[in-house]
């Protein structure tokens, strides 16, 4: 049986749902073992175990500098596993993380996958979705990041006990990159972008106004996305632009508000589930992949159906 | 940016000749490679040369002796996107072409672009795009920064360089936040399609840029064997790549005032909610 590590750069006292999936896969590899490059929560060992993670190797965070210790971290966390494959999430800095060790220990690196089989094959989209693709290593440890929405989270039926680890990392040997300052982001009750099971977005249609997508998206418990027309015109943050410039996104639900669909939007949601349509231009080519396509005003579909959903909720 | 009388900087901006994204784009079923026929610069490769290109203009110019390389690892007609490079301001270009390429992973793909780089020689920055638009890995410049022993600042919203000190800094979102980093130079830059807006070359720049050098290099040149690179060198095989089905239409309705009612009965169907 592989042995399979999954590496977080944090993670609070219960892991995110991206986090979750991440844990399924490797349960379903062989016995995983976690190691985080910061401080774990007591909360998070427990939950570890109910994936059935019997190995945490943990790096506390004990510098400033960028970059460096994610990347002491991962090298000794794939030394002291001795795993053949490593997960981690699908972000930039992950991703980045990955793919630097994957050189430095002469691996190999598969990203935006959605599954892993036991026999280490990994399925992964192509071209924005169009297409899938299966690929495989010849040897040395393979790193993969998994997209978020990809696999059922699903708990081990028997939780097991975590025999937790400080990890000795040596000192950083990249370049120095400083932190001059940090911005804290304005914190949102929804849930993230890329992870979201519902993602409501509005474009050029919007004309300014986001309240009614973001009502929807609230009325279902979802996150809000844009097109790079909306972003651009500084309607919304850049950080919810969806395509293929931006985030990508694979919900169960897609809404697209007065969004016309063209090739670079697709790419960032074709992969949706279910994917909702409102637009007043009945030509607008989001229609040609929509489930259920509606030609009409979004100021009055959206609102009408965000109060029809609370309506049968209450 | 601060303007002083430094040395001159020697650029590499990196470019990549992909499929148009406004097309339909295929992958060969019995090759397994991508259709290269339709390829154009990567539009997340503009942002690069134009951040490149800026900078040289905030110290001076090139009259003060700063370079900027467009360089590109390909087959022939991968050339074309240097060419656009240099219209848009690049001075000159490098063009590695070698059929033993073909099939490289990233960590190979690393490997030869550091070996093209410290081939050209004496580099301070090599910037790119924030991925290329076809295989959207974006994780080779944290390679190359891995392979160089570069200060690694990617993903930048925006990009200042302090003349007088040759520090760097960018701003980059992580996590829920967003840094501010900086790091002396030598260093791989990536920047995002928020940091600037790149020029579009007029008639006179197209001129000047027929004049300008692009040099062919070979695995050779760069003392690299054909087997540690291409498909024999690269660990990742692949095995198959299939077009997802194409989606359907499913039902389009027109509102006639009960749109919004209809859509919560087609979720609740589909038992979205």
């Amino acid at each position: 049986m592989p042995s399979a590590l999954v590496f977080f750069t944090e993670l609070s006292d219960a892991p995110s749902k991206a986090q979750r999936e991440l844990l399924t896969l490797a349960a379903s590899i062989g016995e995983p073992t976690v190691a985080v490059a910061s401080e774990v929560p007591e909360a998070a060992v427990t939950q570890l175990g109910a994936y059935g993670v019997n190995k945490l190797l943990v790096a506390p965070a004990n510098e400033s500098s960028f970059l460096d210790h994610s990347l002491s971290a991962l090298e000794a966390a794939v030394k002291e596993s001795a795993a053949q494959v490593v997960v981690v999430a699908n972000d930039n800095f992950s991703r980045e993380v990955a793919a630097r060790i994957a050189v430095r220990v002469d691996g190999s690196i598969v990203t935006d996958a959605i599954d892993i089989s036991a026999d280490l094959v990994v399925t992964k989209d192509e071209l924005a979705g169009s297409y899938s693709a299966q690929a495989q290593a010849s040897g040395g440890v393979l790193f993969v990041t998994l997209k978020p929405n990809s696999i059922e989270d699903t708990p081990q039926a028997q939780a097991v006990s975590v025999s937790v680890e400080e990890l000795a990392v040596s000192a950083a040997t990249a370049p120095s990159v400083r932190i001059m300052a940090t911005e804290e982001k304005v914190a949102s009750d929804r849930p993230k972008l890329t992870e979201a099971r519902v993602v409501v977005a509005g474009g050029r249609g919007v004309n300014g106004d986001f309240s009614a997508v973001e009502a929807l998206a609230d009325a279902l418990g979802g996150a809000v996305g844009a097109s790079r027309a909306a972003t651009d015109a500084g309607w919304i943050s850049h950080d919810a632009q969806i395509g293929q410039t931006g985030v990508t996104v694979s919900p169960q639900l897609f809404i697209s508000a007065g969004i016309s669909g063209a090739i670079q939007q697709k790419a960032g949601m074709q992969t949706s589930k279910c994917i909702i349509a409102i637009n007043k231009d009945v030509d607008a080519p989001v229609f040609e992949i929509a489930d259920f396509g509606i030609v009409g005003d979004l100021d009055k579909v959206l609102p009408q159906a965000a109060e029809e959903i609370r309506r049968r909720q209450a | 940016m601060t303007e002083e009388n430094t040395a001159p900087l020697k650029i590499v901006v990196l470019v990549k000749h992909v499929p148009d994204v406004q097309f339909d784009r295929h992958i060969d079923s019995a090759s397994l490679r991508l259709d290269r026929s339709e390829s154009v610069l990567s539009e997340l490769d503009e942002y690069a040369v134009e951040a490149a290109v800026a900078l040289v203009e905030s110290q001076g110019g090139f009259a003060a002796g700063h370079e900027v390389i467009a360089a590109t690892m390909g087959a022939k007609s991968a050339s074309n996107s240097i060419k656009k490079a240099l219209q848009m301001g690049a001075s000159s270009g490098v063009h590695l072409n070698d059929e033993a390429l073909i099939g490289s992973d990233t960590v190979v793909t690393s490997k030869a672009l550091a070996a093209l780089v410290e081939h050209v020689g004496d580099v301070d920055l090599v910037v790119t795009g924030m991925s290329s638009t076809d295989a959207e890995t974006s994780v080779v410049p944290a390679q190359l920064a891995e392979r160089l022993n570069f200060a690694q600042l990617t993903h930048a919203l925006n990009v200042d360089f302090d003349g007088a000190t040759r520090e760097l800094s960018i701003r980059r979102d992580h996590a829920d936040r967003t840094l501010t980093l900086a790091a002396a130079l030598p260093a791989v830059l990536s920047v995002t399609d928020q940091a600037n807006d790149p020029r579009y070359p007029n008639f006179k720049a197209i001129m000047a840029a027929k004049k300008k050098s692009i040099t062919e290099v070979s695995l050779a040149d760069l003392g690299l064997a054909a087997q540690a690179v291409g498909a024999a060198g690269s660990h990742i095989t692949v095995l198959n790549a299939e077009a997802r089905p194409a989606r359907e239409a499913g039902t389009i309705i027109n509102d006639s005032g009960q749109a919004g009612i209809a859509l919560v009965d087609f979720l609740a169907e589909q038992k979205l909610i």
